[in-house]
């Protein structure tokens, strides 16, 4: 089977505080595939995702998107990233922050409209963020994947606040963007079933 | 989405957050306003005094005014998360924070150059000096801004940055603050003042071009804890 994408990370180490968190780390990540992060509370995921996301340099090691340095290719065109802070305004309307995300990005498989069925907030476009319930605003967050164009989702923590229902919803539409050769990275405490995908699972001590 | 869409789609951003959030953004403007009117009240009525001292203090205030409005340009989106979207977009961070910069200047230096005129007036400056000091505003405001967003992109990582903040972004206004202030007195006196004016012209310039790229860096850097 031909893999186009590959997100490699080869001999990573992070140092933080002079603790060594995780050193000699090496894994591919193909279309496709999905990737588990899991470790205790502290055992680097996190920071292991910063680095995937180029916020932090690797104390060693380099991590390479379709053989090129993240910093150097087409990277961040192609990927999404939801961390522990939801990156939307509460000020702002669901409807303008998810034009916002738009507007930084590349438009991508689904519409505003279709996106906001998809997480369940359609009827909440005039809703200013700051009436919706955590849950709300987590889906609201997660709806930025949908909207604009990309393959590798990296998500820390993405099912914090939701419930049940919307983890449901959510591991579904992670099935989708895999099906359709997209990759996902993901930390998550919570026990994940993605049916029918190829996951791979780290554990970081 | 083509850059200058993300550009214009960030100003417009920021300018409706800035709406929302009326009270906070009024802040700098009533600061600037206050410590003007507090002069003369100080002075008593000693009128050429104050005259003398009217393009200091208009400057000083608002360089004052500048700095307190600083902390709000990219607070708010460190603190949401926002920030980390930005710097992830496949745009230019450097051209975006221009954008914010862009924002920034119009909810707080834009008012302050309105103003302006009805204080100059209230200190008894000299009607000849009003269109300089209108000049000098035009064009060291946005200055401000500027290079103000390099010191809060390395202050905003930290919990209390505003003392650093000072310390890192006022020597860097004095030329401003000389240049503007000279001009605006010249102009008192009737003298030319193209040379000030066009040498703040060259530092807006020379800001508008080289500010965002060490403030994008520097935020780049903030990220990374």
């Amino acid at each position: 089977m031909e893999r186009l994408l590959s997100l490699e990370v080869k001999n990573l180490c992070c140092i933080r505080d002079d603790r060594v968190l995780f050193d000699n780390l090496s894994f591919n990540v193909f279309s496709g595939q999905a990737l588990l992060l899991e470790g205790q509370n502290g055992s680097g995921k996190s920071s292991l995702l910063k680095i995937l996301c180029g916020f932090r340099e690797p104390d060693a090691g380099e991590v390479l998107w379709r053989g090129v340095e993240i910093n150097n290719g087409t990277f961040f065109e192609q990927m999404a990233y939801v961390g522990h802070l939801d990156g939307v305004k509460k000020e702002l309307t669901v409807l303008e922050n998810l034009k916002i995300a738009t507007a930084l990005g590349k438009p991508g498989h689904y519409s505003i409209e279709e996106t906001l069925e998809k997480v369940y907030l359609s009827g909440y476009d005039d809703v200013l963020v700051q009436s919706l319930s955590a849950g709300q605003k987590r889906r609201l967050s997660l709806a930025r994947l949908l909207i604009t164009d990309n393959k590798l989702w990296i998500l820390d923590e993405p099912f914090t606040s939701l419930d049940k229902e919307g983890i449901a919803i959510f591991e579904a539409l992670m099935v989708d963007h895999i099906a359709r050769e997209g990759m996902v990275v993901l930390t998550s405490h919570h026990d994940i079933t993605l049916h029918g995908i190829d996951v791979q699972t780290i554990r970081l001590a | 989405m083509t850059l200058s869409n993300a550009f214009i789609a960030i100003i417009r951003r920021d300018l409706v957050l800035a709406y929302r959030r009326r009270a906070e953004v009024a802040n700098p403007l009533l600061f600037f306003v206050l410590v003007i009117t507090l002069f003369p009240l100080g002075l008593g009525a000693q009128t050429k005094l104050l005259q003398a001292m009217a393009p200091g203090i208009i400057w000083i205030a608002a360089l004052l005014a500048a700095m307190l409005s600083l902390d709000s340009l990219f607070r708010s989106d460190f603190d949401d998360g926002s920030l980390e979207q930005f710097i992830l977009s496949p745009h230019p961070l450097s051209v975006l924070i221009l954008a914010k910069i862009v924002a920034h200047w119009l909810v707080t230096g834009l008012p302050l150059l309105l103003i302006s005129p009805l204080l100059a007036i209230f200190l008894g400056m000299p009607e000849q000096s009003v269109p300089v000091l209108l000049w000098t505003l035009l064009l060291g405001t946005p200055v401000l801004s500027l290079i103000g967003s390099i010191g809060v992109a390395l202050t905003v990582g930290l919990r209390r940055g505003g003392m650093i903040l000072a310390l890192l972004v006022l020597p860097l206004y004095i030329p401003v603050l000389i240049f503007a202030g000279n001009a605006v007195e010249m102009a008192g006196s009737g003298l030319p003042v193209g040379a000030q004016l066009n040498i703040l012209a060259a530092i807006l310039f020379a800001a508008l071009v080289l500010a965002p790229l060490p403030a994008a860096a520097a935020l780049k850097m903030s990220m990374n804890g």
